[in-house]
């Protein structure tokens, strides 16, 4: 892969800062837990975006709250940045190490403290992965609602600081409605905990602004998760249809006859090829859309639904009907949609994942202007869609390895992220912005809105030290980049220089 | 009349004239709609800047679960406009007032006996457009599901009693209604229902409320009609003859509510067994949200609930006693200093509803 096409200005670590951080760190951690080596660096270079890397200068490894503490503490005083990472699976590059920070892997933190089971909460630490809190309440019938599909790998702790979706969103919510309490250490080392166990908590709604804070207001120590008894029962149907626009259109009537299915993914026709010759789960591949509907809740609220949905189906004429027989033949249909991303992947030696998310109405006009974009380019398109919640995944197939083809995908992603801005939607429904969106920020919002993004920043980190340079563009950024959102005609900081 | 119904209006010019001026010249301004919960939080005597007229739906997608409305828009409207496709806001905000209005909806964050199984206040807003200390007209959030994009300020917002910024317009989730709905009542005590509510909350019923006053556990469970039936066979109790009891919990009508004692809302984790406070109980929210009666003092309430990872709110009682006792339980200094911090950065001349959540702002 080729390198980012940002440009890193920033300048590279002083060495004597580089070893004053050393001999520190190891009055209170282990030989072991201060990486600075090239060979045991470079695993950290980047995150789940791997167009953009930087190998960091330093990577620590605290597994105690007081460690992340006296780490931050220690680079407060001296002034140098700190990136917080989980597993590394984030797709927008917020893990992005930087040239003249350090990286504070969060891996070590990873047990499961408790579990009430009557009350229907556990407490795990931010390196737990994803899937493990699951599997650790299974036989309690209990399970955490929140499926980003890198479950497997991806840490809870990361997902707080992407606010991480999945594919059961619409029903059970994002990360943020599934976490009561956080435990965290801002910049200066200060232990905060926010929200709480009980019934609600008083003053600002702190716990909601850390969600999806991409590590840039605290790191993340300590969280309490909400957990969900496992629905009686859980039914799929696959709809496959001759237009994606019908296809949407019934998704449409599904939500207006007041069912709210559990899972609702739509996939067009080059991601169904992708998918069915990469999985085999039986998708009909002479299709242009299908989707899978699933319903859980008690067996008679499913039958009901079901029905509804079997008869909403027929009438928008869908040209395959099938409710999965069973609990093996369900895993198989749900198989190829998480698995879309490797299928693509087969087809192209490599392909970037967009992660804009519109209002659904408008997804026959979106995807017709991609299939423009796509020709234009001669860049393949193939999309994967959470119907349900309108976040569109397209994902555009590339070869790195031709000379242009990496800066012609981005720009054409660039293209599609305001396109989903345009229609009132936003330009990162889960992803978040990290590195990759930063500068699609100064099309959604305003040089004021992103003022106050800083302002808000200042209020936890004022000499802007957690993962900088993320998230939030520069207001110099913005006009470099030459889109600063204009209102009314006005352009916002007129004495803001532009070059 | 204060019912009369408004016109659409957009006043955003005029507000955030009014703002530009209170900052320039250090003056402070209460924000207030209709006034329905102008008794929650300290007063002060500056004057107001009303939001009632900047009002009126703005779009509403009921494909889409998504509605969004100028702050002044009232409950009653929207209700009116979800109600023709059987839809609603699913964490039943209780009104107080029939003007009451979307803004101060959101910025109490109130929730009614839905709470603990669909959600809060904060759970459903999706984006707002904000008027903030320096009389900037921002916008955050979106009309989307899923947006990541930036600090969630939207859910900020959601609970900050005005202290933030003004609320302009707002795009919440809603969610159809149920098709049936059907309220068990069973004869208890609070101790036993406390722990009967998290247990039924936990088997995966249609379940959506359930509280415990006046010696019985009510359960309200919804959904289609043979999902009610046959999840009310496996609950305890008869159908009960008066289904409005919820409404009635909501809106604080139920007969219990008539007491001249100061009433605290008590906020506590999931099982913790009955306080021993002297005063009326209501246990709502699975026994997590109770409604306490009572002539203890603030610290004895307080103290309490804190020692049980609670918290509690002086939610009525005379200016006097909220001024002395505080309305909402302190804060730690650490998450004092960052709430002060926060305020700062949105209303740095603290011109919005000074003392009307903490009174060190």
């Amino acid at each position: 892969m080729s390198q980012a096409l940002f440009k890193d200005e920033t300048p590279e670590i002083n060495s004597d800062t580089r070893n004053e951080l050393i001999n520190r760190f190891l009055g209170f951690m282990d030989d072991e837990s201060v990486l600075r080596e090239d060979e045991d660096l470079f695993p950290y270079e980047s995150d789940g975006l791997a167009v953009y890397r930087q190998k960091p200068p330093l990577v620590v490894l605290p597994e105690t709250i007081e460690q992340v503490q006296r780490i931050l503490r220690t680079c407060h005083e001296l002034q140098v940045p700190v990136v917080a990472r989980g597993a590394g699976t984030g797709l927008s590059g917020g893990a992005l190490p930087l040239k003249n920070g350090i990286v504070m892997g969060m891996a070590k933190f990873n047990k499961i403290l408790d579990i009430n089971a009557k009350a229907r909460t556990a407490v795990v630490q931010p390196g737990v992965r994803n899937l493990a809190i699951s599997e650790a309440v299974s036989d309690l019938n209990l399970y955490y609602a929140p499926d980003p599909s890198s479950q497997i790998a991806c840490t809870i702790g990361g997902n707080v600081a992407e606010n991480s979706g999945g594919v059961h969103c619409l029903k059970y919510g994002m990360t943020v409605h599934n976490v009561l309490q956080v435990t965290a250490v801002t910049m200066d080392g200060e232990l905060i905990t926010v929200g709480g166990t009980a019934a609600d908590t008083q003053g600002f709604d702190l716990l909601g602004l850390l969600h999806g804070s991409e590590g840039m207001l605290a790191v993340t120590v300590e969280i309490v998760v909400k957990l969900l008894p496992k629905p009686n029962t859980t039914k799929l149907l696959m709809a496959a249809f001759n237009s994606v626009d019908t296809a949407g259109d019934t998704v449409a009537e599904i939500i207006a006859n007041g069912i709210i299915p559990a899972g609702l993914e739509m996939m067009d026709k080059p991601a169904i090829i992708a998918a069915e010759a990469f999985a085999k789960c039986g998708y009909p591949t002479d299709v242009e859309a299908l989707f899978l509907c699933e319903l859980d809740g008690t067996e008679e609220e499913v039958q009901d639904q079901l029905q509804q949905v079997d008869v909403l189906v027929r009438k928008n004429n869908a040209t395959v009907i099938h409710i999965a027989r069973d609990e093996e033949e369900r895993l198989q249909l749900w198989k190829g949609r998480k698995s879309a991303f490797p299928a693509v992947g087969r087809l192209s030696p490599d392909y970037y994942c967009i992660d804009g998310t519109i209002p659904r109405r408008h997804l026959s006009k979106v995807l017709q202007q991609m299939n423009i974009w796509s020709q234009e380019a001669g860049l393949r398109i193939a999309n994967v869609f959470h119907a349900g919640d309108g976040n569109l995944h397209p994902l555009i197939l590339f070869d790195a390895n031709v000379e242009g083809e990496l800066e012609k995908t981005e720009e054409l992603g660039g293209k599609i992220l305001e396109l989903c801005v345009e229609v009132g939607g936003t330009i990162t429904g889960e992803h978040g912005v990290g590195m990759e969106k930063i500068n699609q920020m100064c099309v959604q919002f305003n040089s004021n809105e992103i003022n106050q993004f800083h302002a808000v920043k200042k209020a936890f980190d004022p000499s802007a030290l957690l993962n900088p340079g993320k998230a939030i563009p520069t207001l110099n950024r913005c006009a470099e980049f030459g889109a600063l959102h204009v209102h009314h005609g006005k352009l916002p900081h007129p004495d803001i220089e532009r070059f | 009349m204060a019912n009369t119904p408004l016109a659409d209006k957009d006043c955003s010019a005029d507000l955030q004239a009014q703002v530009e001026q209170a900052a320039e010249k250090n003056h402070k301004l209460n924000i207030i709609g209709h006034g329905s919960k102008s008794f929650l939080g300290l007063i002060n005597d500056a004057p107001a800047i009303s939001i009632a007229e900047h009002s009126g739906i703005l779009s509403y997608e009921p494909t889409e679960l998504v509605i969004t409305a100028r702050a002044g828009t009232t409950l009653t409207a929207l209700k009116k406009s979800l109600s023709e496709y059987q839809q609603m806001l699913a964490f039943e905000p209780p009104a107080f007032a029939e003007n009451a209005t979307l803004g101060g909806t959101i910025a109490c964050a109130l929730a009614g006996p839905a709470k603990p199984y669909l959600g809060g206040a904060r759970d459903y807003i999706l984006g707002c457009r904000v008027l903030n200390g320096h009389g900037q007209i921002l916008q955050f959030g979106g009309e989307v599901m899923k947006n990541v994009a930036g600090y969630d300020v939207s859910r900020l917002m959601t609970g900050a009693m005005g202290t933030l910024g003004v609320l302009l317009d707002i795009s919440v989730k809603v969610l159809p209604e149920p098709q049936h709905k059907l309220t068990l009542v069973a004869k208890t005590q609070p101790g036993k229902a406390i722990e009967d509510m998290q247990t039924l909350a936990g088997m995966g019923l249609p379940v959506t409320a359930s509280a415990c006053f006046d010696g019985n556990m009510y359960t309200r469970i919804a959904g289609t009609e043979s999902a009610i039936n046959a999840a009310s066979n496996k609950l305890p109790g008869d159908t009960t003859d008066s289904p409005d009891i919820w409404q009635q919990l909501r809106e604080h009508e139920l007969p219990f509510f008539n007491s001249h004692k100061p009433l605290w809302r008590i906020s506590v984790p999931p099982l913790t067994p009955p306080l021993s406070i002297d005063g009326e109980w209501l246990y709502d929210w699975a026994g997590t949200q109770r409604w306490l009666f009572t002539e203890a003092t603030a610290d004895a309430v307080r103290n309490a609930c804190s020692a049980v990872n609670g918290h509690a709110t002086l939610f009525r009682a005379d200016e006097e006693l909220k001024r002395n006792a505080g309305v909402f339980q302190p804060l730690s200094t650490t998450l004092l200093s960052l709430h002060q911090r926060l305020k700062q950065e949105f209303d740095p001349a603290c011109v919005f509803n000074h003392q009307r959540l903490f009174p060190e702002f």
